[in-house]
């Protein structure tokens, strides 16, 4: 009991205090690539800092539901994070929820969200809330099903039990093309959940293109300090469910203090080559139009197929 | 459990005379309508939990002089379950009806409506409880003409008397089928009871089974409103008072629901091939997307409401088909964990989408729009309602820690479970179901992100909604104790799930209450804990204790800041209603996204000024989606059957010497085959 209190405390700890700097990485390798310097990688703790000081400014229009917002989506996001391992393989949380109830935890914030874009009444948070809700509703199918083909490798849908499998397993996966195709999917699942390049672009203020900084339009002070947290959580998830389902090397599989160390160390080095990744491909692409996602994303959908097929070609 | 049957029946009886013969006093009459009902559906939620919880079946049977009928009753667990869910709605709705009917003083009797409120509940009540072929039909029949007549209760507009006519036919039509049902299985039987109905003398053929599960299809799935049998949905559901509309959408369409597992899995002994399973399955999936689909597209509440009741049938459907196809390759425990999905769906839609239909009509009720674009603002004006209707939208979004949720992801399990069927082709056709049900899920979500969030955030958009006012106690009560029911089945699957065990384990063979239930009760982990599991009370702690976390850091970090209003920066201009996204703008993605399904046709017509094109003097635009089961089904079946009814006028020339010597000839005709 004690351990699990533990462990929970240090999850959440941890991706509260990774996700900034996930966060400024991503901005740090785009500022080099496009010839500048940047900022420093640690600036969104201080953009953090200076937003919860900030005294919050809110619309006359807007009801209880734009101040509540804020908190659920923050709560929801970190209890997504909590069903997904980090440094160590068995997450206390584990049995709480598996794939499905981390997909519907993150829509619960997702919904909050675009309430709170409608709430203030101005035509950008509607405009955001309206590509948003069609964004989510093309991302999650194609989630589902590429997560399927890996969770019937492993005979679990907790995400949990399939690293820990996979981290025990000596050698690799039997064949990897259903995993390939899995990952491929849920990569491009990932930049359209988190509001990336060629889906979104969390860099801009553009009425044309934003998306998920329309919804937010409105925020600002602690509500927005809350609000671009979770945004980073919503970035760690995705990242850590990317790096510890199809590569768990390193994580930690028992409480043992010196490996729970290495465990956090190789888990920052995987999330952070993976932010990297996404840096790169946000300076390599440009951003799609909104209606050109609905083809990406069918990629993806058809990519999850593909591997739900191959695994059971292969099986049998 | 008898007295209470009595008791329950007694009371529907003085609900159905007592506003009749009351005096012309409005809030007279509905408290006497709804007292009676308050009594009867108490007593029903009693009655319906030791129904599901005793040993054994109660019967009654009253025999009749008439040959083959009989009315007879049996409280078995599957029909108590169904008489608990009504009765749950039903007491909700009881005292909503108190405020609720005010409303229609003047525009229509209200002792009558008070009569056959009570006559409906009292009928659908008597459908899940019969225990006799031709009873059943009484009562179903029965159900159907007082849900009709309640339908028309405003029959001076004429959309109402077209929904009464198209609901009229659609439920005749699928009656007829329902008789042909039973008739196959009288065949064999030799009884109209149920019971022969179970034990046939001699197994009926397989061409034979096929047919009654095909009849069966058809003439339950066009009251449940399966795809494409559900056009007259849209129609009747919304001409209804509203909660009315809540029963028929909460819980008369159940009805069918009961009647399918009933057929299948109690007469037809669960013993079938995996192609009915599959059937059911896709038709449950082809439900579900189109009926959120269309939803979208829906800017009046209620009929948007309607839609959503094809989706929920369709969910309910993927469970019980996954449940078919796991039955009949003997994987019992999965059988039993599709069927206990299906059912935990039942309970909850019923729940939430009589919440919601409540909602509407108070919306209804305080601003006398059905229109969401003509809402907006009413969380400020409207602060119960509003909490209720946002409970009821998490609810049927799915999203967690509410019961939509729970359900949802039992049926995610079954059709994930998948896995352990023989064939490729299943293993692969559940899963994709599974990824239309996400699908289904998240256009779930965008729709009452936009029922909620036009209706109630933001500025009001018109007079109407400036004007709203927070609606009386009663109905405030009545919303208020069905979204309680939504969390508590949502933070509580441990109370639901023996209950439903109970009454999945007669038809499936199993029982699977201990593989679902892990960790004292406290986790789902539908059979198997390695496979998947969830603890929605676990999240419901976390949800909480992490915003108070986040309320914490906000604290720590930034200490107590003063907050200040001020109004939302309109580009320099005041902000007025007309530059809010409206429910058109909020969907036109998903409508260009999908316009394969929609085919929406865009008109627009610019009036300028006469002086100078420069200048717009009005706009008129309109779009519509393509009725395509309407335009491609139901059309040319009606024109084939109206030029049939044209030519068979000849033969009708109104005379009666005529018609004599049809019946004579006949009579020979008929003689003349028997020899």
């Amino acid at each position: 009991m004690l351990e699990a209190i533990f462990l929970v405390v240090a999850q959440v700890t941890s991706l509260l205090a990774v996700s900034p700097f996930l966060v400024g990485l991503i901005r740090k390798v785009k500022a080099r690539l496009q010839l500048r310097r940047g900022a420093s990688v640690f600036q969104p703790y201080a953009d953090l800092a200076k937003l919860f000081r900030k005294q919050p400014v809110i619309s006359t229009t807007a009801s209880w539901v734009f101040t509540a917002t804020p908190y659920i989506v923050f709560a929801s996001t970190l209890s997504a994070g909590l069903l997904v391992p980090t440094f160590i393989s068995q997450t206390p949380m584990n049995f709480a929820g598996n794939i499905i109830a981390l997909v519907y935890l993150l829509a619960l914030g997702t919904f909050f969200l675009i309430l709170a874009g409608l709430d203030a009444g101005s035509t950008f948070g509607g405009m955001g809330s309206s590509r948003e809700a069609i964004v989510a509703s093309l991302t999650e199918p194609a989630m589902i099903l590429s997560i399927f083909a890996i969770a019937l490798t492993n005979g679990s849908t907790n995400l949990s039990t399939i690293v820990q499998k996979t981290a025990l397993l000596e050698g690799t996966v039997a064949d990897p093309s259903p995993h390939l195709m899995a990952l491929a999917a849920l990569f491009i699942v990932a930049l359209a959940e988190t509001g990336r390049v060629p889906v979104d672009n969390p860099a801009t203020h553009l009425e044309l293109t934003m998306i998920h900084e329309a919804m937010v339009l409105e925020y600002s002070g602690r509500y927005l300090a809350l609000l671009e947290w979770a945004a980073g959580l919503k970035l760690a998830v995705f990242l850590s469910l990317i790096a510890n389902v199809f590569a768990p090397w390193g994580i930690a599989t028992t409480v043992a203090p010196a490996a729970m160390m290495i465990g956090f160390l190789v888990y920052l080095a995987k999330t952070a080559a993976l932010a990297v990744l996404i840096g790169v491909i946000e300076c390599m692409f440009a951003k799609l139009r909104l209606f050109r996602v609905t083809d990406l994303l069918g990629v993806a959908f058809i990519l999850g197929l593909l591997g739900l097929l191959f695994f059971y070609i292969l099986r049998s | 459990m008898l007295n209470l049957l009595w008791i329950l029946l007694g009371s529907y009886v003085v609900g159905i005379l007592l506003p009749l013969c009351l005096p012309r006093r409005p809030e007279v009459q509905s408290l006497a309508a709804s007292a009676p009902a308050i009594v009867a559906t108490s007593a029903g939620i009693v009655l319906g939990l030791l129904g599901i919880t005793s040993s054994e079946p109660v019967t009654i049977s009253l025999a009749s002089t008439i040959p083959l009928l009989a009315f007879s009753i049996r409280i078995d667990p599957l029909a108590a379950f169904f008489v608990l869910t009504i009765s749950l709605v039903g007491l909700a709705a009881s005292i909503y009806a108190i405020g609720y009917v005010r409303h229609f003083d003047g525009r229509a009797s209200v002792p009558v409506l008070g009569a056959l409120f009570n006559g409906f509940l009292c009928s659908m009540t008597l459908v899940v409880l019969a225990d006799n072929g031709i009873f059943f039909l009484i009562v179903w029949e029965l159900m159907s003409l007082l849900s009709y007549f309640l339908v028309v209760t405003e029959h001076e507009k004429a959309e109402v008397r077209y929904a009464g006519l198209f609901y009229l036919i659609m439920t005749h039509v699928g009656t007829a089928f329902i008789i042909l049902t039973f008739l196959i299985l009288f065949y064999d039987s030799g009884a109209f009871s149920f019971e022969a109905f179970r034990h046939p003398k001699q197994p009926l053929p397989e061409g034979m089974r096929t047919f009654a599960f095909l009849m069966a299809l058809i003439g339950f799935g066009t009251k449940a409103g399966i795809v494409p049998l559900h056009v007259w949905l849209p129609y009747a559901h919304p001409a209804a008072p509203s909660h009315i509309s809540a029963l028929m959408s909460g819980v008369m369409i159940k009805t069918a629901i009961y009647a399918l597992i009933r057929v299948y899995f109690d007469f037809l002994g669960g013993q079938f091939p995996w192609w009915w399973g599959f059937v059911v399955l896709f038709l449950g999936a082809t439900s579900a997307l189109l009926g959120v689909m269309y939803a979208l597209m829906e800017h009046d509440l209620k009929r948007l409401l309607a839609f959503h009741s094809v989706e929920n049938i369709g969910i309910i459907l993927l469970g019980i088909g996954a449940g078919m196809i796991f039955q009949s390759y003997g994987l019992k425990e999965l059988a039993a964990l599709g069927l206990l999905a299906g059912l935990y769906h039942t309970i909850n839609h019923a729940m939430f989408k009589a919440l919601l239909f409540l909602g509407a009509g108070s919306l209804l009720y305080a601003t006398h729009a059905r229109n969401i674009d003509e809402y907006g603002g009413l969380l400020r004006r409207m602060p119960w309602t509003g909490v209720f209707f946002l409970i009821g939208a998490v609810s049927i979004s799915a999203l967690p820690p509410t019961n939509g949720f729970v359900s949802e992801w039992l049926v995610f399990q079954s059709l994930f479970l998948s896995y352990q069927l023989p064939t490729v082709f299943l293993k692969l056709m559940l899963p994709i179901a599974a990824a239309i049900l996400a699908l289904t899920g998240v256009l779930a979500l965008a729709c009452f992100a936009k029922a909620f969030g036009i209706s109630f955030l933001a500025l009001p958009r018109s007079a109407h909604a400036r004007h709203a006012e927070e609606v009386s106690a009663p109905m405030r009560v009545g919303m208020g104790l069905l979204a309680a029911f939504c969390l508590v089945l949502g933070v509580a699957p441990m109370v639901i799930v023996p209950l439903l065990d109970r009454v999945i384990a007669p038809l499936a063979g199993i029982s699977i209450e201990e593989k679902v239930l892990a960790m004292d009760g406290w986790a789902l982990a539908p059979v198997n804990v390695e496979f998947s599991s969830l603890s929605t009370p676990v999240l419901a702690l976390l949800l909480t204790g992490l915003a108070l976390l986040g309320w914490g850091l906000a604290v720590v970090f930034g200490g107590r800041l003063r907050t200040r209003h001020y109004k939302t920066w309109g580009c320099g201009i005041n902000l007025t209603p007309r530059m809010e996204y409206t429910a058109t703008g909020f969907v036109q993605p998903i409508k260009r996204v999908f316009s394969t399904v929609y085919q929406p046709t865009v008109k627009l017509e610019t009036e300028f000024l006469h002086e100078s094109r420069y200048f717009v003097k009005r706009r008129h635009f309109e779009f519509h989606i393509e009725p395509i089961f309407e335009k491609y089904l139901y059309n040319p079946l009606v024109a084939f059957f109206t030029t049939m009814a044209d030519r068979l006028r000849v033969i009708q020339a109104g005379s009666l010497h005529l018609y004599l010597t049809y019946i004579f000839v006949t009579l020979i005709l008929l003689l003349l085959l028997a020899v």
